[in-house]
């Protein structure tokens, strides 16, 4: 019974250990973007205060987000829609991992102490 | 604007009378409590899904979003990836252990190993304060949005939605708003694919066209002189201050969303209705590939109808930009898709607001009647007269408060919602899953400095001293004296108020709040220690790996 206690708490431990790691990566992902963002605004209030009128055609390559890699893609808007698509792929690599591997050795595991 | 036709009534009679008929056979399986709060944990996975989806997306994010990046471009995007992101936080650290740990409401979670009575009470304050800013912001709304589809008057819209919605939630509790939300979130997801479709096949299907046509619009020579308003132009491709007026706000607010999502009761809710682990992972995996897909149509949305319609015809119609979508509908496919789309946003409101009355239902009548008053031993019959009777009482709430709010500026409560449910909710559910020193007074302390610390500093900062009690900006074409006697007045007001000691910088407080209620948690509980608490842990631990022991779920 103890044995069995343990690997639980082994097992239980290895799966805690992936969700925060996918968790800190989402999160860096984010909070680059939000980042970026609030990096940029500083940038804009910056050049409001100094009486500076912000052109029509936007900022460009002066803030980072406004890069342009195309007439009409700025490296914000591809920035902004990988990290949609960066939660997706960590969802579903979480949720087939934790669906596959880790529920068979949970139920190996209550097999076990039955 | 197009007059509303028949049709989106027709639409709209369609989607009610539906919805009414499987709120009819909801009724007749809805027999306990189980049944009642979690749908007797029968929706799949990939069910729970479309329905956690269709609880998320609101009017908000739909009209909202698309209205935002219509008039502002990218700075739409900050709220689509932030509403997003929380998605995969609640997947990894939430969903699991609350499925296998909770029985109704996420104070089940909280409250498991530590003293019933003060938790529940707290949490129970937490998810109320939560739920009425957001059914304040949703009704509201949905009245003024309501009364602009369809010509309504605001009194009538309130009734009207929130009579619908309390017929959902009393006779067919959590299965018949399981099934709206499913409907709703197709209808959504179905309505905004074929806007996205038609607006793309203008533009080669090829988005980035799309973007480089809404880049290439000059300046409206038309516009006022000094209004950016209608000058797009290349900026809509890059971050402004519209959204965020700094850089410590965009933190803020990014945090607010983020972990907002994981405290929204309505939301943690539905993790009940699926019958385990399993099936609450793949809902998540679906409500994330949904959700996600669902704002980056939003964003092809935005833009279509910044280029298609015009931002100046937007402002037009009202609502703040809220009309954008709408009005795409109207000018791409003509009026009968336009009935369609006002009568999906009608849908998106009913289903929104039936999911909150719920999980307010589940906090007054499962935590504070059965758990509270009654010790936690109240016969079935009585747990669901307090049910129905709760969902009743906050059903009646809604439209009162809707009423009440008639004409405020209720933007910011949709924040507000989200910064309090980062604060109150989600560090009490972490901690108390995680950390095993953390204690009840620890709990309770956290989830009320949370709360209350979230609506002081909303009260004392920019957004409600500014915007709502400051003088107003002059009317669009004043003579240039009376702008210039508005613009002082309001710039010795601000000064005035910004000299105040007690005056709080940032719109959004999360960055603050969230932080201070996670120390708050954890100082109290070090300083006064609970062995029970503690000891309790193991079997917290144990249950959140390998959920409810066999049996004991016929209770």
């Amino acid at each position: 019974m103890h044995d069995h206690e343990q690997r639980l708490h082994a097992i239980s431990a290895h799966r805690w250990r992936i969700a925060f790691v996918l968790s800190a990566i989402m999160l860096a992902a984010y909070y680059g973007f939000i980042l970026l963002v609030a990096a940029d605004v500083g940038v804009i209030q910056e050049m409001v205060r100094a009486g500076k009128s912000i052109p029509a055609a936007g900022l460009g390559d002066q803030i980072t987000l406004g890069m342009r890699l195309s007439d009409g893609l700025s490296v914000g808007v591809l920035l902004g829609a990988l990290v949609i698509v960066f939660a997706w792929v960590l969802t579903i690599i979480y949720t087939r991992w934790a669906n596959g591997v880790y529920d068979r050795e949970i139920e190996e595991l209550s097999h076990l102490a039955r | 604007m197009p007059q509303t036709s028949t049709t989106s009534i027709l639409f709209f009679f369609v989607f009610v009378s539906a919805t009414l008929v499987i709120t009819y056979w909801a009724a007749k399986r809805t027999k306990t409590t189980e049944h009642f709060y979690a749908a007797g944990r029968s929706i799949t996975g990939f069910q729970n899904g479309l329905a956690l989806a269709g609880d998320y997306m609101s009017a908000a994010s739909f009209l909202g979003i698309a209205g935002l990046v219509a008039l502002n471009g990218f700075d739409g995007l900050i709220y689509s990836t932030g509403w997003l992101v929380g998605w995969p936080i609640i997947l990894f650290l939430i969903a699991e252990p609350l499925r296998n740990l909770g029985k109704y409401t996420f104070t089940d979670v909280v409250a498991y190993r530590l003293q019933q009575k003060p938790v529940r009470v707290a949490a129970a304050i937490g998810t109320m304060a939560v739920v009425l800013t957001y059914l304040i912001a949703q009704m509201v709304g949905s009245g003024t949005l309501i009364k602009l589809l369809f010509g309504i008057p605001y009194v009538w819209a309130e009734i009207i939605v929130g009579g619908v919605m309390i017929m959902y939630v009393l006779f067919g509790g959590m299965i018949a708003t399981t099934w709206v939300q499913i409907i709703k979130a197709c209808l959504l997801l179905g309505g905004a694919v074929a806007m996205a479709l038609i607006v793309l096949s203008k533009f080669g299907f090829n988005p980035i066209n799309l973007f480089a046509q809404a880049a290439k619009e000059g300046c409206d020579p038309t516009a006022a002189a000094g209004s950016q308003m209608f000058c797009y132009g290349g900026k809509v491709l890059e971050p402004g201050t519209k959204v965020v007026t700094g850089a410590w706000d965009a933190v803020s607010l990014g945090l607010a969303l983020m972990f907002g999502t994981a405290g929204l009761p309505h939301i943690l809710m539905r993790f009940y209705t699926v019958p385990n682990a399993k099936a609450a992972r793949v809902s998540v995996m679906w409500a994330t590939i949904w959700i996600g897909g669902f704002y980056l149509i939003t964003f092809i949305l935005g833009f279509g109808s910044m280029v298609l319609v015009g931002q100046k015809n937007i402002l037009a119609a009202g609502g703040g930009g809220n009309m954008a979508a709408p009005l795409l509908a109207n000018v791409i496919a003509g009026e009968v898709f336009f009935g369609f789309i006002c009568a999906v946003a009608f849908a998106t409101i009913l289903a929104v607001v039936a999911g909150l009355t719920l999980a307010g239902a589940g906090a007054l009548s499962h935590d504070l009647w059965v758990n509270v008053v009654r010790g936690g031993h109240a016969p079935q019959h009585e747990q669901m007269i307090a049910a129905r009777a709760a969902s009743l009482i906050l059903g009646v709430c809604a439209v009162l408060l809707g009423i009440v709010f008639q004409g405020q500026n209720v933007a910011y409560m949709v924040g507000l919602t989200f910064s309090i449910a980062a604060s109150a909710n989600f560090p009490a559910l972490v901690l108390s899953v995680f950390w095993r020193k953390f204690t009840t007074w620890g709990a309770v302390c956290s989830i009320l400095f949370g709360a209350i610390g979230t609506l002081v500093l909303i009260y004392c900062g920019p957004t409600i001293q500014f915007d709502l009690l400051g003088p107003k900006a002059a009317a669009a074409g004043s003579p240039k004296e009376v702008v210039d006697a508005a613009n002082a007045a309001i710039a010795a007001y601000k000064a005035d108020i910004m000299a105040k000691w007690w005056y709080f910088p940032l719109k959004n407080p999360c960055i603050y709040t969230m932080t201070g209620s996670f120390l708050i948690g954890i100082v109290v509980s070090l300083l006064a220690p609970e062995r029970a608490a503690q000891e309790g842990f193991n079997e917290v631990e144990r249950r959140a790996v390998l959920g409810e022991p066999k049996g004991a779920a016929a209770e």
